[in-house]
């Protein structure tokens, strides 16, 4: 199993390198299989513009059939943005990343919908219940089982 | 069970010693069918009232019934096994629906059920052109690249629904068991993006491990059973039963029937792992409890005679109200002119109630005003004022008092059925006691415990006999309801106390005549009270004091 994560990961990292990152996407560091950055940028005219991101990958042995741990990255003064679907710890709220995440998916793939899902904001606000979320939050935000209520942001 | 206990009985006295050996044997044996684990439920000729008709199937007979609506969709459809399987299920075995959606737009169905994949897709404008899975039919000559892992070995199998997503069989393989084993989800749909096609058993089978497909078809006949309402599942621990009971599947049923039903299983899959002497083993298989279980509600315990809303909201009142009731009756008074309830924690008895500021004195509870200069202790308990107070107050506990009276009552014979297990182990311990002490053989003693199992099952028919009462609306109905549930309490409370009596070796003769004649009086009189009780509900006799769902609302 560990084989299968190990290569598709080795594949799409030679992929990154080679055909580079799409427009505001950079790889930061994917020293080993287990743990990528990003740093994630919404190109034109946004509530983001000039912000910059930080996203981190959590992979499991069982990757590409489970989907990767997904989050924003909010320590060393790296903030999470402040949109309705991502909380304050930078738990992110988006199906794909749960019960609709295919292993036909990439890192890449997931890197350009959050970038989408930023560019299509039209509030910057948080979750409404992210306070309470953010207090009993497990670490691994694969843990928590989201409700996905939203799909127009 | 009755009557072979009454045809033993009559024998047993007149020919002590003789006795037909052969006669009890196979009476014995008889029980001992029902009491070992190859209990069967045979469809018994005389159903009672109160007895429903149910059946009891394992996973295979599920798995056949399944399999006959497959392949009668099959027959009409026209289409395979797993094509038919899948409608099935995408309806949830509603074939009656089913057959008419089809017959309506046959594509459109196999299209919402993941049979086939719509036709035309409009070509989506894909993100990453490059990273879109290739269909490997179409270019043949290019080596297979497994769109998941990313492998290309050549000796790479390359699989596919009709949709032609295709990945290696490993990945697939990993991704069904996945679904799953860890997902308990039957339908495993493409692993493409957005693609809704669901793999179909034959896909499955071959994808994955024989043990992963065996949960397969657990988790086919789950859906099954949870989509079939004549079919529950048996509720007990690793009890994989299920029970069919139609004459229970429709909510409407449950006015008028209480579907106590059993899955044909006993005891519980060893609970300990201690070894058990001989006799704590005997006493396991005696009260090895049957899994009976209610059909219509959450209760799996044999709730009879009450139905079942009756019964829930019982419970439910029990858990919210029991405790606190109990607290407040022994704590606290009423105010006699507001009745706000008032708990005296100090101070004198001269009370000024925070609501109302009626002033009263707590040990009458008259009004203060007319106890002049007796300002500290109280000699005016008969003073109209204060009777009058304590009389108003006395009112307002009384349906405090009526819930008690039937809650502790309640609570007593559950806590008496709690019991049951050290009096079976005293009993056994009483019957090997009467071997010794007297000339009697194992088969000759078993009168104890089958007095010991009636009282069980009486205390268990009295207990919810109380629910019944304190929700039932008063009148002549109510009264008579009472007189069988006083005869069968009064029956069996005699019973329990010949049971706990002493032996002594002369008596053991008589004692065994008065046992086995009670015990019989004793089920008698049970049946009495749930047949009655079931007669009623069959006739809409039973009228409630608060509204109950599915009966009409209590008259004023």
């Amino acid at each position: 199993m560990a084989s299968i994560a190990s290569r598709r990961l080795a594949k799409e990292l030679s992929e990154i390198k080679s055909e580079g990152c799409p427009v505001g996407i950079n790889l930061v560091k994917a020293d080993d299989f287990a743990t990528w950055w990003f740093t994630i940028e919404v190109m034109g005219e946004s509530l983001y513009q000039s912000e910059v991101h930080t996203l981190q990958f959590r992979f499991d042995p069982q990757y590409p059939i489970s989907s990767p741990a997904v989050q924003f990255v909010v320590t060393d003064g790296r903030q999470s943005p402040v949109h309705p679907h991502v909380y304050s710890n930078g738990h992110i709220c988006a199906s794909i990343l749960g019960n609709e995440w295919s292993p036909v998916l990439s890192v890449i793939a997931v890197c350009v919908t959050l970038q989408s899902m930023l560019a299509s904001c039209k509030k910057k606000e948080r979750p409404v219940d992210n306070d309470r979320y953010v207090r009993n939050a497990p670490d691994n935000p694969k843990k928590t089982q989201f409700e996905y209520h939203d799909d127009t942001v | 069970m009755s009557s072979d206990y009454d045809f033993s009985d009559e024998e047993a006295d007149d020919v002590f010693d003789d006795e037909d050996m052969g006669m009890e044997d196979d009476d014995s044996d008889g029980d001992d069918g029902m009491d070992m684990d190859d209990f069967k439920v045979v469809p018994k000729t005389s159903r009672k009232a109160y007895e429903l008709e149910y059946d009891s199937l394992s996973q295979p007979a599920i798995e056949k019934l399944m399999e006959q609506d497959v392949e009668h969709i099959r027959g009409i459809f026209g289409v395979d096994a797993s094509t038919a399987s899948l409608l099935l299920r995408h309806m949830l075995w509603n074939k009656e629906r089913l057959i008419e959606k089809y017959m309506d737009n046959a594509n459109k169905m196999l299209v919402a059920a993941g049979v086939s994949a719509p036709e035309a897709e409009p070509p989506r404008p894909s993100r990453r052109p490059s990273r879109k899975p290739k269909s490997p039919s179409k270019d043949a000559d290019a080596p297979f690249v497994c769109s998941i892992c990313f492998d290309d070995a050549p000796d790479l199998v390359p699989r596919a629904l009709d949709c032609a997503h295709a990945a290696c069989t490993g990945c697939w393989a990993a991704y069904i068991t996945s679904k799953i084993r860890d997902e308990a989800e039957h339908a495993c749909r493409c692993m493409a993006e957005g693609c809704a096609l669901v793999a179909p058993d034959v896909f499955v089978r071959e994808a994955v491990d024989e043990e992963t497909y065996q949960r397969f078809q657990e988790l086919l006949v789950r859906h099954f059973v949870s989509c079939t309402s004549h079919l529950k599942f048996c509720p007990y621990p690793s009890c994989t039963n299920t029970v069919s009971c139609p004459a229970a599947a429709s909510k409407s049923s449950l006015t008028s029937v209480v579907p106590i039903v059993s899955c044909g299983a006993r005891g519980l899959a060893s609970t300990s792992s201690q070894s058990m002497t001989q006799s704590q083993e005997l006493v396991r298989q005696a009260t090895g409890k049957e899994h009976k279980f209610c059909f219509g509600c959450i209760i799996d315990s044999d709730h009879r005679p009450v139905v079942c809303g009756v019964a829930l909201l019982w419970l439910k009142k029990c858990r919210d109200d029991s405790e606190t009731a109990n607290w407040i009756k022994s704590n606290t008074k009423e105010c006699s002119k507001c009745m706000s309830t008032i708990e005296k924690n100090g101070g004198c008895n001269h009370m000024t109630c925070k609501k109302c500021k009626h002033e009263f004195c707590w040990v009458c509870m008259g009004p203060w005003s007319e106890h002049g200069t007796a300002w500290y202790s109280c000699n005016r308990y008969d003073e109209k004022g204060g009777v009058d107070a304590r009389d108003s107050q006395s009112k307002s506990r009384a349906s405090l008092e009526r819930y008690l009276h039937y809650y502790n009552r309640w609570a007593n014979h559950e806590q008496s059925a709690k019991l049951a297990l050290d009096l079976f182990a005293k009993t056994e311990k009483k019957m090997e006691e009467m071997q010794v002490t007297s000339a009697l053989t194992w088969i000759e003693v078993q009168f104890m415990k089958k007095a010991v199992e009636e009282v069980d099952k009486c205390r268990m028919t009295l207990k919810w006999t109380y629910a019944m009462a304190y929700y039932l609306a008063k009148g002549n109905q109510k009264d008579l309801f009472e007189d069988n549930q006083r005869d069968l309490e009064r029956a069996v409370e005699d019973l329990s106390e010949l049971l706990e009596s002493p032996i002594e070796p002369e008596n053991i003769p008589t004692l065994r005549q008065k046992v086995t004649d009670k015990t019989v009086y004793v089920q008698k009189r049970n049946q009495i009270v749930l047949e009655d009780t079931a007669d009623g509900f069959l006739e809409g006799r039973w009228a409630w004091n608060v509204t109950v769902d599915g009966f009409d609302a209590p008259e004023e």
